[in-house]
């Protein structure tokens, strides 16, 4: 069935203030699972409804099968896998996944452990002498950063211009014509511009010389598939660059808020370092890093929760309220990395699964079983912190916390 | 005492006995103690170690990559059993509740879980059997030794039976550069799980592997040297190979020898048994107290007309286990029903293949996604109009909504054009190999007249 009765629950949920916490709003929007929305488009925010939509092959990431054009996504030259259906969408990814996971690349991510370890405890060391400790800027942003780069072949030290561009870029993400500045999607396009010819100029040194960084081997790849355009190259990259700063950030984070709310959960994990493993699980879980897919595209009438959602619509995927959905978790406002049976939307599911989860997963759990050894009795200042803007891709802002002086 | 003061002192410190200790014996242990189920458990198994894992038996152990020992299953949890290893059951009386057991030792139970599973069917000569070079795969042993044969080099390896070992077989012995001949009694490779339109793709596939594929041939004897090694097959139409390996993929046998004079109703089709796992007696009574899981059970699936079936597939035996033990602690109203739609996968020749639904219950099939050409697509089966089964090349994500399409009996073909729009969108002719092929003979014979007298007995079997 389909209603229309609460149709501001969305509109409060993208408000900023709610950022802190939605999660009621969540429970609201899933008393209509599929929700039509004033403007035509559809939300989703119960699991089965969720999970089955993942995997229907009626639905379409490619923005041309929308029939209400989107500014936010159109008008990039080249789209990334992300935004491409099969068999574009299978060949471009496989391209990709042969120099980052098995079968071909089986070692490159476990292999890493020691090297990230090695960032992490730097980043740990940097906190000496400090009164304050801001867990985002002085250690989740430029762990996984610095990771990214050294996988790409992105020098580390131009962080800050591609810093600027890659806030942009996300800023412009949830873009809404009707409540948004203009300015916001054009500094989104631009900057896109921007990142695009950065990376132009990394690639244009690379071809012809074989390297281990993903830039190099994109490049010079000869394998079944061919080479990759430039174009390709470059938007493939792109997604990385951004998805690969922007997402494990806000996982770490919320991994270290939600510790420091429970600390007695942050002294089982010091005492029992295993437990990382099933405690970064229920973290995707409980509070993931990307909450929505902001939208997929009918390719034809849909019939879901017996509502037909009308070709060419618009359709938002609520993951983070569907990792709570009551129906399919048990207390699922209840945080417990004991939690068996646990297939949270974390890192969403079907062919689009997140590309980089099994890196983000081994970042996570290095960076928070160092954190909860290193640290001495950390304790938050502020409760809630301040959030980023993004309602999609959430997260604190800046986590400040102190440590016993003693 | 009530049935729940009983069912609560059976959970307690009752007497439960699992034969067969493979993959669905020993995830029904662990789901008996995940349960609450604290009395004895008795684990019977005719091999010496623990369970372990078969699937990586006839992929990564062949390759040399996994050796064969490293495939011993994962624990969920401690079981806390009495391990018989070594020895086959060998008889089950159900006037006294006991497990006889080959050595002569008798095990006594409140209640029995079959898994027996399934053995390779060997070849059907046996002087040509024992060659030097010939071998089976279903257990640990078969798998090293075959591993090591490969590793020696043979000049040819010959695969009899292209079914899915047979046609994984062959993958790795390409893979590791052997040259290897396949030959199938049927017109193409898996023909008989999934058609004659997969089999053609299968076909070209294997073909373009550089195998040998020869169909519709039927191999007649296998000739060894003076040292007793395997040197040369002879087939049907006249022809010959020269090859130093040869193995027997032929499908498998049902373990169920042992339960011929247990009046249960378990033959060469497997033992019957309701959606709960209780097995039936030869006259199609439910017994209380004797459950069945995996390759050996025989269940019905209402989906497909409640036929009895029986499915050799990892994903049933875990599912049927849990069941199995779920309902052997808990009381009529609790009992739950096995009714998860059958899911299997392969890997040959660098394609994952992936199945659900139950592809021999069609008589259409049509291509819904992707491209036939590229080895990357989805068909859906369908019968009378409604879809039943869905096969992946390459495209394996997909399937969990051609799973609620069989569930939902979702009309065949199914309407609705995806942007992976396939060239052709008709549906064809399932084509299976006719039923003749599977035919048993008679089992059993009805005798008796007054209702009160009416039984079945087993026919005596012929095999």
């Amino acid at each position: 069935m389909t209603t229309t009765e609460k149709p501001d629950t969305l509109l409060r949920i993208l408000d900023y203030s709610s950022r802190a916490d939605p999660y009621p709003l969540y429970a609201e929007l899933r008393e209509t699972p599929v929700a039509r929305q004033a403007d035509g488009s559809y939300v989703v925010s119960t699991y089965r409804e969720i999970a089955e939509l993942l995997h229907n092959p009626h639905l379409s990431s490619d923005v041309r099968n929308l029939s209400r054009p989107m500014e936010a996504v159109q008008g990039r030259t080249t789209p990334s896998f992300i935004n491409l259906d099969p068999p574009e969408h299978d060949r471009l990814r496989r391209m990709a996944m042969r120099h980052f996971g098995p079968p071909h690349t089986p070692g490159l991510v476990t292999g890493m452990e020691d090297d990230l370890t090695a960032v992490v405890n730097g980043l740990i060391d940097g906190f000496a002498g400090k009164e304050q400790i801001d867990i985002v800027d002085d250690f989740a942003y430029p762990f996984p950063v610095t990771v990214i780069c050294h996988l790409l072949g992105v020098p580390r030290e131009d962080e800050p211009r591609f810093h600027l561009w890659v806030d942009a870029i996300v800023n412009s993400i949830d873009y809404n014509p009707e409540t948004d500045p203009k300015e916001k999607l054009e500094n989104g396009v631009q900057a896109r511009e921007d990142l695009r010819q950065y990376l132009a100029g990394l690639l244009e040194q690379r071809h012809g010389k074989p390297g281990e960084d993903l830039l190099s081997r994109l490049a010079n790849d000869d394998g079944p598939d061919g080479r990759m355009t430039d174009e390709e190259i470059l938007a493939t990259a792109n997604l990385l660059l951004i998805a690969g700063h922007e997402t494990t950030v806000n996982l770490i984070t919320n991994g270290m808020l939600t510790l420091l709310r429970q600390p007695q959960m942050l002294q089982r994990l010091r005492s029992e370092p295993g437990l990382v493993v099933p405690l970064v699980e229920e973290l995707l879980r409980y509070e993931p890093p990307v909450h929505i897919i902001p939208w997929r595209a009918a390719y034809t009438d849909i019939t879901v929760a017996d509502t037909v959602i009308p070709k060419g619509s618009k359709i938002m995927l609520m993951l983070a309220s569907g990792s709570r959905d009551p129906n399919r978790f048990h207390d699922p406002d209840v945080f417990d990395p004991d939690r068996r049976d646990n297939e949270h939307l974390g890192f969403g599911s079907g062919i689009h699964l997140c590309f980089g989860g099994p890196l983000a997963r081994l970042e996570t759990q290095i960076a928070l079983t160092a954190l909860v050894q290193r640290l001495e009795e950390p304790t938050l200042v502020t409760d809630p912190p301040p959030y980023r803007p993004s309602p999609v891709l959430r997260g604190p802002i800046h986590l400040h916390i102190e440590q016993n002086k003693n | 005492m009530t049935s729940a003061d009983n069912l609560r002192a059976f959970k307690r410190d009752g007497r439960i006995v699992i034969v067969g200790a493979s993959l669905a014996g020993l995830r029904a242990a662990e789901a008996l103690r995940a349960e609450g189920f604290t009395g004895s458990l008795t684990m019977i198994g005719d091999e010496t170690c623990e369970p372990y894992d078969r699937p990586p038996l006839s992929k990564q152990v062949l390759t040399g990559w996994v050796p064969a020992g490293d495939t011993t299953l994962p624990r969920r949890r401690d079981v806390n059993a009495e391990w018989l290893l070594g020895v086959p059951a060998s008889g089950l009386d159900l006037a006294t509740n006991h497990v006889r057991l080959a050595d002569g030792r008798e095990v006594p139970f409140d209640r029995v879980l079959i898994s027996t599973g399934v053995r390779a069917r060997p070849w059907f000569v046996e002087s040509e059997a024992a060659l030097d070079g010939v071998f089976v795969l279903r257990t640990r042993e078969h798998a090293e030794g075959l591993q090591q044969a490969l590793a020696a080099g043979p000049s040819r390896v010959l695969v009899i039976g292209a079914g899915f070992t047979g046609s994984e077989i062959a993958s790795i012995c390409r893979e590791r550069d052997i040259a290897v001949t396949v030959a199938e009694l049927a017109p193409a490779p898996l023909v008989g799980a999934l058609g004659a339109m997969i089999g053609d793709v299968a076909a070209d596939l294997q073909r373009a592997h550089g195998v040998d594929l020869r169909c519709g041939v039927k191999v007649t004897r296998l000739e060894g040297d003076d040292q007793g090694r395997l040197r040369r097959a002879h087939f049907d139409d006249g022809s010959t190979v020269d090859a130093d390996v040869a193995v027997v993929a032929l499908g498998g046998i049902r373990n169920t020898e042992w339960l011929r004079e247990s009046g249960l109703a378990a033959g060469p089709w497997g033992i019957a048994c309701d959606t709960g796992c209780r097995a039936l007696t030869l006259d199609g009574l439910i017994t209380d107290d004797v459950f069945v899981a995996g390759d050996v059970a025989r269940c019905p699936n209402p989906i497909y007309e409640y036929r009895l079936i029986s499915l050799e597939h990892w994903a049933n035996a875990v599912e049927q286990a849990e069941v199995a033990a779920h309902n052997m602690v808990s009381g009529q109203a609790d009992r739950w029903p096995h009714l998860s739609i059958p899911a299997f996968w392969s890997i040959q020749f660098g394609v994952n293949i992936k199945s659900v639904g139950v592809p021999t219950f069609a008589d259409e099939v049509v291509v819904t996604q992707g491209s036939v050409a590229d080895r990357r697509f989805v068909a859906a089966y369908g019968y009378r109009g409604r879809v039943t089964a869905a096969v992946s090349f390459n495209n394996a994500k997909w399937l969990d909504h051609y799973r609620q399409l069989i569930e939902t009996a979702a009309p065949f073909p199914p309407p609705s054009p995806t942007p992976d729009q396939p060239v052709d969108m008709k549906p064809v002719p399932v084509d299976f190999p006719g039923p003749v092929l599977l035919a048993q003979g008679a089992t059993v014979v009805v005798t008796g007249h007054d209702p009160s007298e009416r039984r079945v007995t087993a026919a005596q079997q012929n095999r």
